[in-house]
């Protein structure tokens, strides 16, 4: 590609992928950026694993019987389908590839504050993940990916204890990333790079690992008490035990409703950097932004048994739940009002990531404005364990997460690679994420709300059409995400090679060399700017990235 | 890491008498669970957990001899959501009418 030709003063230096090429020094490197990638492509092996699952399901529901697969073993289809993706993918995505990779690099500094950790926790999920693997390929988990007791502690006959092992190692890596962003971010600033210049991304990841580290131990002990009770029949939750089967569900959804959040805070900080660049203006009311992610950690704390409505719990509870979940849609709407005044008189290009932040702002409001309905106590009491409950979840956590991710990976692959994806390309898989996405997911809201329960393998011939557009959208969806994959490959040995700063945006990571050198600075630097001081940056040549 | 090496003002020795205490400390759980004491075996049994569990924050963890604010803040926010987890939990045990 006659682009790609380097200048003689441009040769190509030493940087973090071409300093050592033996496997070893990746199997056994600490360095964040190095790590980040061996992430990249553990997680995006699992997405493409639990991906497959989706599509069975999407498969068997295509016709209104049960013809594909037996009813239990779309149980276990539907288990793992949610247990790969919640645990193995979404958990980690954005934290654990853009963070790690992005942290040290935005702060200043030269690494995580303990790398030989960091290498630690990408293992540990990688035990995890074998042993989910090795779950998978000798029979399953037919509970769903919530465990729920009494099933999974007395009537199941699957591999509950060793899939609960699994989620419990991949938690501990989980604990152990954010142990080390709160350390990185307290500890390790450039000078000058105060609390109140720290991009968002930073400020949104700070407020996740505070999550990981105070909510997932709470999981973890839970799967050990099912294992327990299941091992040795201690009375835990089974009620003939003197247990209490809803003290299970509170336990695992004062993790797992937070989990949500450990999910999409990053995905809102990515969707900040990408607002700001591409808008060329600093994020409207910027503090409110920084200290909403925290908001949003600490109210997440407090709406988990909004998920256990009609599981038992007292009405004067619900009423308590019920009010606090609406709670944390006000530092949500922050989020997405700041955003929005962003853009009002900024100078917006279209690249792809900020289609894909487009896609998050919008896909994302859906899935919180169809939360406040669900946490309204008669609303949800109608629609509990409905298709409607699903198009929710996946609006916030496919239509949120997955596109803030996609929008980072674009946005910092010239950073990651130190070359270009194709932009028409990228464009057109864009727009069939989008499309994809909504044709899969809005029929699952009229769906569930005329009646249509989850986790059934069949069901009545008047939802089949709705089903049938809802299966059409998943292979749309299938292409768009498969498309990435493939020119984010081809343009590591094909893609124009990408200058240090081809989007002319603010913030350290483009003031270093792409791909980063191994210690990610020449020289630590020193701040003493704001964040995101775009009315500083001239955004000469932004319609067309440099090409060197 | 170049910090200060808070826990090296404590013996080997004072380490492994912890270590015991908290061993005696599981005997007697273990022990009282066989008196019956009515509904005070399950008080009896998480003050005991509770000493066992302060005993292993300040001195295994080391937040005794922590210089730094931001330790104290850190083991208080593992008890503040440790709090919310038991009281609006309560809200819920506590408040149903088919007890």
């Amino acid at each position: 590609m006659a682009s790609a030709v380097i200048p003689a003063n441009q040769a190509p230096k030493l940087n973090y992928l071409n300093n050592g090429h033996s496997l070893r020094s990746w199997l056994l490197t600490t360095d964040h950026k190095r790590i980040a990638v061996l992430y990249l492509i553990s997680v995006t092996t699992f997405f493409f694993l639990g991906g497959f699952f989706a599509m069975l399901i999407r498969l068997e529901l295509l016709t209104p019987q049960g013809d594909l697969m037996q009813a239990d073993t779309y149980n276990k289809v539907f288990t793992m389908h949610g247990m790969i993706m919640v645990f193995f993918f979404l958990i980690p995505v954005v934290p654990a590839v853009l963070g790690n990779f992005l942290i040290p690099i935005m702060i200043g500094a030269k690494d995580l504050a303990f790398p030989r950790i960091n290498l630690l926790s990408w293992y540990l999920y990688i035990i995890g993940g074998i042993l989910i693997t090795h779950v998978m390929l000798t029979g399953g988990v037919d509970t769903g990916w919530t465990f729920y007791a009494p099933f999974s502690t007395e009537y199941t006959n699957t591999k509950i204890v060793e899939a609960g092992l699994a989620v419990f190692i991949a938690g501990f890596s989980s604990i152990f990333t954010g142990l080390n962003f709160i350390v990185t971010i307290h500890r390790m600033r450039a000078p000058g790079l105060t609390w109140d210049r720290l991009p968002l991304f930073i400020w949104s990841n700070y407020a996740t690992s505070l999550v990981m580290v105070l909510g997932t131990p709470v999981v973890a002990i839970t799967i050990v008490l099912v294992a327990v009770e299941r091992l040795f029949h201690l009375g835990i939750f089974d009620p003939r035990l003197g247990g209490d089967p809803v003290l299970f569900q509170h336990l695992f959804w004062f993790y797992s409703h937070p989990a949500v959040y450990i999910m999409i805070l990053p995905s809102m900080g990515v969707v900040s950097e990408l607002i700001a660049c591409f808008a060329r203006k600093r994020i409207f009311g910027y503090k409110f932004v920084a200290l909403s992610s925290v908001a949003i950690a600490v109210f997440g704390f407090l709406v988990w048994a909004h998920h256990m409505f009609v599981a038992g719990i007292s009405l004067y509870a619900a009423m308590i739940f019920s009010f606090l979940s609406f709670s944390v849609g006000v530092p949500s709407a922050v989020k997405v009002f700041n955003w929005t005044a962003t853009l009002y008189k900024g100078s917006i290009t279209y690249a792809t990531p900020m289609l894909y932040a487009f896609g998050f702002i919008g896909l994302f409001t859906m899935g919180g404005l169809t939360g406040l309905m669900l946490a309204t106590i008669g609303i949800d009491v109608h629609v509990t364990d409905t298709y409607f409950v699903v198009a929710h979840f996946h609006y916030v956590m496919v239509g949120g997460v997955l596109m803030g991710y996609l929008g980072g990976m674009h946005f910092w692959w010239p950073k990651i690679s130190g070359r270009m994806y194709p932009e028409g390309w990228a464009k057109l898989s864009a727009l069939f994420v989008f499309v994809g996405f909504n044709l899969t997911f809005f029929p699952q809201f009229i769906l569930g709300y005329v009646g249509m329960p989850r986790r059934y393998w069949q069901y009545p011939p008047e939802f089949q059409v709705l089903n049938v557009l809802s299966t059409a959208g998943a292979s749309i969806l299938a292409v768009g995400y498969l498309l990435p994959m493939i020119y984010f490959l081809w343009s590591l040995r094909y893609g124009p090679i990408a200058s240090d700063n081809p989007w002319h945006a603010a913030g350290l990571e483009w003031k270093t060399t792409s791909p980063p050198p191994t210690f990610n600075f020449e020289e630590t630097p020193v701040v003493t700017w704001e964040a995101y001081n775009y009315d500083e940056i001239p955004d000469k040549e932004l319609e067309a990235p440099v090409a060197r | 890491m170049s910090e200060h090496e808070e826990h090296t003002t404590h013996s080997q020795g004072f380490y492994i008498a912890i270590g015991v205490g908290l061993l005696i400390g599981t005997a007697t759980t273990v022990g009282a669970a066989f008196v019956n004491l009515g509904p005070f075996n399950p008080v009896v049994a998480l003050l005991i957990a509770t000493i066992k569990a302060i005993v292993v924050v300040l001195f295994f963890m080391h937040v005794k001899d922590a210089s730094e604010k931001l330790a104290g803040a850190v083991v208080l926010s593992g008890f503040f959501f440790l709090a919310i987890l038991i009281s609006l939990s309560l809200a819920d045990y506590l408040t149903r009418s088919w007890r």
